[in-house]
């Protein structure tokens, strides 16, 4: 059982720079998630559009009928979904520590290019640690 | 009394009661994406025309579904990315929310849209849409006087929508 399926990165102008599956059914290929991702992108501009009230700053939490996608921007505009269970709790804290990890292991790697896909085994080993920890915790409550 | 034919769209009053009105908007489209009726109740803000808006909301809509339909990570079969699928087809969505508001989604085995865009803290309000979707087939459908995908006058659909709409916590 699979709290969390899958984890996206996507840089400002709706690149995908990082994807990792946990165990979904039928996993995407490279380019559907490519294409996912920047759909996600115009989706989450459209939303801020439509907006009855000042203010908006896109969609958090996308709850379809077999799973939930949390969304979290930073301020510099890259987004970080993850896509989870219905029903999962705690994910906006998991997407800001994920985001903690980006700043410390990615960011702060001198060898990484901006806006350039991640590949950091730092940031993937902290990472995959995290989300198991994440996992305990979801079994644990 | 008249019972057809009111032609007025304007939004109604504020809700009297003290805890407020929570819906800003409600859309409801059929299955071409014609918007059949289009009602506000709190909107401060409009960022583009009727017309464009109406479309707009169409288009988030019509995407998030092949979005959600791609996604869907219990279903291993799934076709490309955008493949036409009927209503009821495939894994759709029922909300979504941003910091501003929430909007809720209800589609019909006949592919009625209907969208409710209320207060970001307001529940789930999926039986509450298939109220409303009652409230369409018992006034808009069965009304002998409507011809399907024209946009909806019917004075007491207007008054009962808004009615229950007040009512929605």
């Amino acid at each position: 059982m699979a709290a969390i399926y899958s984890l996206y990165i996507i840089n400002k102008s709706g690149g995908l720079i990082f994807y990792k599956d946990y165990g979904s059914a039928g996993r995407m290929d490279t380019n559907d998630s490519l294409r996912v991702a920047s759909l996600w992108h115009s989706m989450h501009a459209i939303s801020q559009q439509l907006s009855p009230v000042a203010g908006c700053s896109g969609i958090e939490l996308l709850e379809a009928d077999t799973f939930d996608l949390h969304c979290f921007q930073s301020l510099t505009g890259t987004k970080f979904f993850v896509v989870c269970e219905p029903g999962t709790q705690h994910m906006e804290a998991l997407l800001k520590v994920i985001y903690e990890l980006y700043t410390d292991y990615v960011l702060k790697n001198p060898f990484y290019e901006m806006e350039m896909p991640i590949r950091c085994e730092l940031f993937d080993i902290n990472l995959s640690l995290t989300v198991q920890n994440e996992r305990v915790a979801l079994l644990g409550r | 009394m008249q019972f057809f034919g009111g032609s007025e769209i304007s939004p109604s009053p504020p809700a009297p009661t003290a805890s407020g009105n929570n819906a800003h908007m409600m859309y409801v489209f059929n299955r071409n994406g014609v918007c059949l009726l289009y009602r506000e109740w709190n909107r401060p803000l409009h960022t583009l025309n009727a017309q464009q808006d109406h479309k707009l909301m169409f288009g988030l809509l019509f995407s998030l579904k092949s979005l959600t339909a791609k996604m869907d990570p219990t279903n291993a079969g799934k076709g490309n990315l955008g493949v036409p699928q009927l209503p009821g087809q495939g894994c759709s969505f029922h909300s979504f929310r941003t910091n501003t508001y929430k909007l809720s989604f209800m589609e019909s085995p006949s592919g009625i849209k209907i969208i409710l865009v209320t207060h970001p803290r307001t529940g789930d309000l999926r039986e509450s849409l298939k109220y409303i979707y009652n409230l369409y087939v018992d006034y808009v459908a069965k009304n002998p006087l409507y011809t399907p995908g024209t946009s909806i006058r019917c004075e007491l659909f207007n008054t009962n929508l808004d009615q229950y709409v007040r009512s929605i916590a």
